[in-house]
């Protein structure tokens, strides 16, 4: 609770429920006096009470809770009926009401709780409670009585807001996405009539349309904090009873969401929360034997993507241990001892979505509610999302809810493709490009893979009729073809184009979410209508990417990978220069560290002290073969111009020598692995090849050495 | 106990099949479908249902009884289900008949595949056998052809 801002909302959505409850207090009260057998209505007023009373506390408004603590103490005896309530008790607690309204209307205009002082009020409720009868009940309601004024503040708050039914919300939200579709009908057939008079009144409604529809979805949209703001105090309470230490940090905490996906994330959401601390960080001891802080991190991020919310769960904790996976999968029966043998790293993670399945070591208070991980992706697949988890032993866990903007209308850009039409998210459409064949370059090809130079930095295509099996065109018509429609498109940071039979209009489209049948092709987002009555598919644009293997399925490091990246986020990006080495052989530097690429005749090679330099731009360019250095044996040696890329550090220059450049990338910063070499920092995943990364410094400082 | 139930009837490649009429939410013409690539091959697109998309199955294809026959314009009868509305793609529609559970049995151990997971049983007319099928399962257990989470 660091955030001043959750922090006062919470502290709204706390005022605006009190003050409803208080008037049902004061219906429940007096009907109670009329019938004060009612058990029901006893404990009704009792739960309102515990309620103020428990989130007052909370808040820390110890005024508040005092009072209502012996509100709360004296209903405790009427409910147990060792109390009979009377009109003394009656008077009593309804001043206590009054009392807390006008506390409520002193948080409500400073803050705090007050300075009035109700310690009266108080002594009368505790001796009430101990079935005295009260000495001198004189009636002084103006002690506790709001100041003037306190009672129109504290309607204040209640009275900007109305509660509305959510499904009239939603019917509202149906009759738009209706409405938006009728627009669409008539501005199409419109554009064919050359009426002056209609055209004017369906622009005038294409303009309301669009106004109506942004004002229903702004009040079913609601920031992720309405939520999130529950969970600090969740995780609190859990880490202290798991003895566990445990930081909480949130991004994107304002993302808004349609409130009925809010509503169904809710217990998906807290339950993957408790999972984290739960199962996913270990204790400290444990952390400070495994080298990492004894405080654990536990990091929620939200985000939007392709018309899609995504949502990161993500520990730093040990990991989810897959040996230990396949053996309980296999000793609960859910696989077969052969096929668990046979299982990947990933199809193992995946065995903690089946029904009936835990490694907890011991069942845990909190775990042992009988509620797995089938539950939650079931409740989340529900709403049309998705559940994913990724893990990596030490490092981490990190689990990622995605789920669409169901109901929801999203501008779109609507392509052909072998006769269909589909709708791509204008959020992940970059630009259109043209290729007109004669003009400019158009599409190449690297080893049969189409990409384009798009401002010189390479472009890898994507044909959309072959990824969705339609169309099989040969990469050599893919070349030939005198115009080319591409898409520029962008998922998980990384740019793709995607090659269209056509590009249509943008459209505003109401996003459906497609039957249980459909929901694992994973390529759509979704489905709409168009204007003229027949559905197109929507585009998940990331679904894509990965499908046509632009991105790697790794599509986010994991918390581990970015704390050990030091203070670099998960979100930052670096552009590496990828080239060859030998054969196979791949590194990659950053594009930062690099001046120019040159081409340099074998012949205007020259030796100094038997090192290799070239005249360069009016000064000597030392020449580092990195095949040298590196001792790679089947190098191009014969090469011819050589490749060189040229370091620039001030005035100081020097030319490495490269067998070939292969590409660059965008990759997310992550911290390389694996063996690092001399020279090197390591390994990093590029393009799902294994790539070295060049430690520029040492290279230098090695070669200033020899 | 007049065990008498109302069946929704509809043909497929000469036979009468039925569901309950309590499952089936209306039967509509042919509609255009918009195709579903890397769809389960089962799913014969999507169709507009008054603002709603549905999911249309090709219930030939789903019981293994050939191609449509050409020029044949399919029917769609739309189901209930606990996912929505879905609708099953058929050669034609018959009649709302009432059945009487006596005339009912199981369907024979000869019946093998994939038949005799969508067909409970036959409902012995006058005339001609009436299958009785399982909508939910008519609708359920379509492996996806990719998924695309193919393996590293």
């Amino acid at each position: 609770m660091s955030d001043a801002g959750d922090m006062a909302d919470v502290v709204r959505e706390f005022l605006i429920e009190s003050r409803e409850n208080l008037d049902q207090l004061d219906r429940d009260l007096v009907a109670l006096e009329k019938n004060p057998d009612s058990r029901e209505t006893l404990a009704s007023v009792f739960r309102t009470i515990h309620t103020i009373k428990g989130t007052c506390g909370f808040l820390g408004f110890g005024r508040l809770e005092a009072l209502t603590h012996a509100g709360e103490s004296l209903l405790s005896r009427l409910r147990d009926g060792k109390l009979r309530l009377g009109p003394e008790i009656t008077t009593g607690l309804l001043e206590m009401v009054d009392a807390v309204r006008a506390m409520l209307a002193d948080i409500e205009a400073t803050g705090a709780d007050g300075e009035a002082d109700h310690a009266a009020l108080i002594e009368r409720l505790v001796r009430l409670r101990a079935d005295e009868p009260a000495p001198a009940p004189g009636p002084k309601p103006r002690e506790t009585a709001p100041p003037d004024g306190a009672e129109s503040r504290a309607q204040a708050a209640a009275d900007g807001t109305i509660r509305v039914d959510v499904g009239l919300l939603d019917r509202l939200m149906t009759l738009v996405g209706e409405l938006v579709l009728a627009r669409n009908q008539l501005l199409q057939s419109g554009a064919a009539r050359p009426d002056a008079a209609f055209a004017a009144a369906s622009q005038r409604l294409d303009l309301i349309t669009t106004e109506l529809q942004e004002g229903v979805m702004k009040t079913r949209m609601q920031p992720i904090r309405a939520v999130w703001g529950r969970l600090p105090r969740v995780v609190r309470d859990l880490a202290v009873t798991c003895g566990k230490q445990v930081r909480m940090e949130m991004e994107g905490r304002d993302t808004e969401l349609d409130k009925t996906v809010v509503e169904a994330i809710k217990d998906p959401l807290i339950h993957l929360v408790r999972n984290a601390v739960d199962h996913g960080i270990e204790a400290p001891a444990a952390r400070l034997a495994a080298g990492k802080p004894a405080e654990g991190c536990l990091r929620l991020r939200a985000f939007h993507e392709s018309g899609l919310v995504n949502l990161d769960i993500a520990d730093d904790g040990a990991g989810i241990d897959t040996a230990r996976i396949r053996s309980e999968a296999v000793e609960r029966g859910l696989v077969g001892a052969d096929e668990a043998a046979r299982l990947g790293e990933r199809e193992l993670l995946e065995l903690i979505f089946l029904p009936g399945f835990s490694t907890a070591e011991k069942v845990t208070r909190i775990s042992g509610r009988g509620v797995g991980m089938d539950v939650v992706r079931n409740n989340i697949e529900k709403i049309g999302g998705t559940l994913d988890v990724q893990s990596e032993p030490g490092r981490g866990t990190t689990f990622r809810i995605r789920i669409p903007l169901t109901l929801a209308i999203v501008p779109a850009l609507i392509v052909a493709c072998d006769g269909d039409r589909y709708a791509i998210p204008q959020g992940s459409v970059r630009e259109l490009v043209r290729l007109e064949s004669g003009t400019g370059r158009g599409v190449e090809l690297i080893h049969g893979a189409p990409v384009h130079r798009l401002r010189g930095a390479l472009l890898p295509l994507v044909h959309l009729g072959r990824e969705l099996g339609v169309a099989a065109p040969a990469a050599a018509d893919l070349v030939a073809a005198r115009v080319t429609d591409v898409v520029v498109l962008e998922a998980a940071g990384r740019r793709f184009g995607l090659i269209v039979d056509g590009v249509l209009d943008p459209e505003e489209i109401v996003v459906k979410p497609l039957g249980r049948p459909l929901r694992a092709v994973p390529v759509f987002a979704g489905a709409t209508i168009m204007g003229d009555g027949r559905v197109a598919l929507i585009l998940d644009v990331l679904g894509l990417a990965q499908r046509a293997h632009v991105v790697s399925e790794v599509r986010e490091p994991t918390l581990g990978e970015a704390a050990a990246g030091g203070a670099e986020v998960a979100d930052e990006r670096r552009d590496l220069l990828v080239f060859a080495l030998g054969a196979g052989g791949r590194m990659a530097m950053p594009l930062a560290l690099v001046a120019r690429l040159e081409e340099v005749p074998r012949a205007a090679v020259e030796w100094v002290g038997g090192r290799p330099v070239v005249q360069y731009r009016g000064g000597i360019l030392p020449l580092v073969p990195l095949a040298e250095v590196f001792g790679v044996p089947d190098a191009a040696t014969d090469a011819d111009p050589l490749q060189v890329v040229v370091h620039a550090d001030g005035e100081r220059r020097v030319g490495l020598v490269v067998d070939r450049i292969l590409d660059v990338v965008r990759e997310p910063a992550r911290p390389a692995g694996g063996w690092a070499r001399p020279g090197t920092a390591g390994s990093v995943v590029i393009q799902q090849r294994v790539t070295e990364l060049l430690d520029l410094p040492a290279v230098l400082a090695r070669e200033a050495m020899a | 106990m007049a065990a008498v139930r109302q069946v929704c009837t509809f043909f497929l490649d000469g036979l009468c099949f039925g569901v309950d009429v309590l499952r089936v939410q209306e039967v509509i013409g042919y509609r255009e479908t918009t195709r579903v690539p890397l769809a389960p091959p089962v799913v014969r697109g999507l169709i507009n249902l008054r603002g709603q998309i549905v999911t249309a199955i090709d219930l030939r294809r789903r019981l293994e009884l050939g191609g449509w026959p050409a020029g044949c314009l399919p029917t769609n009868v739309v189901l209930r289900t606990d996912d929505g509305a879905v609708s099953l793609l058929v050669d034609e529609i018959g009649s709302v008949v009432e059945v009487a559970a006596e005339s009912f049995e199981r369907p024979p151990e000869t019946l093998r595949g994939v038949a005799r997971e969508l067909i409970c049983g036959a409902y012995k007319l006058e005339e001609r056998l009436l299958l009785l099928l399982d909508p939910d399962k008519a609708v359920q257990g379509l492996a996806p052809e990719a998924t695309g989470r193919s393996e590293p």
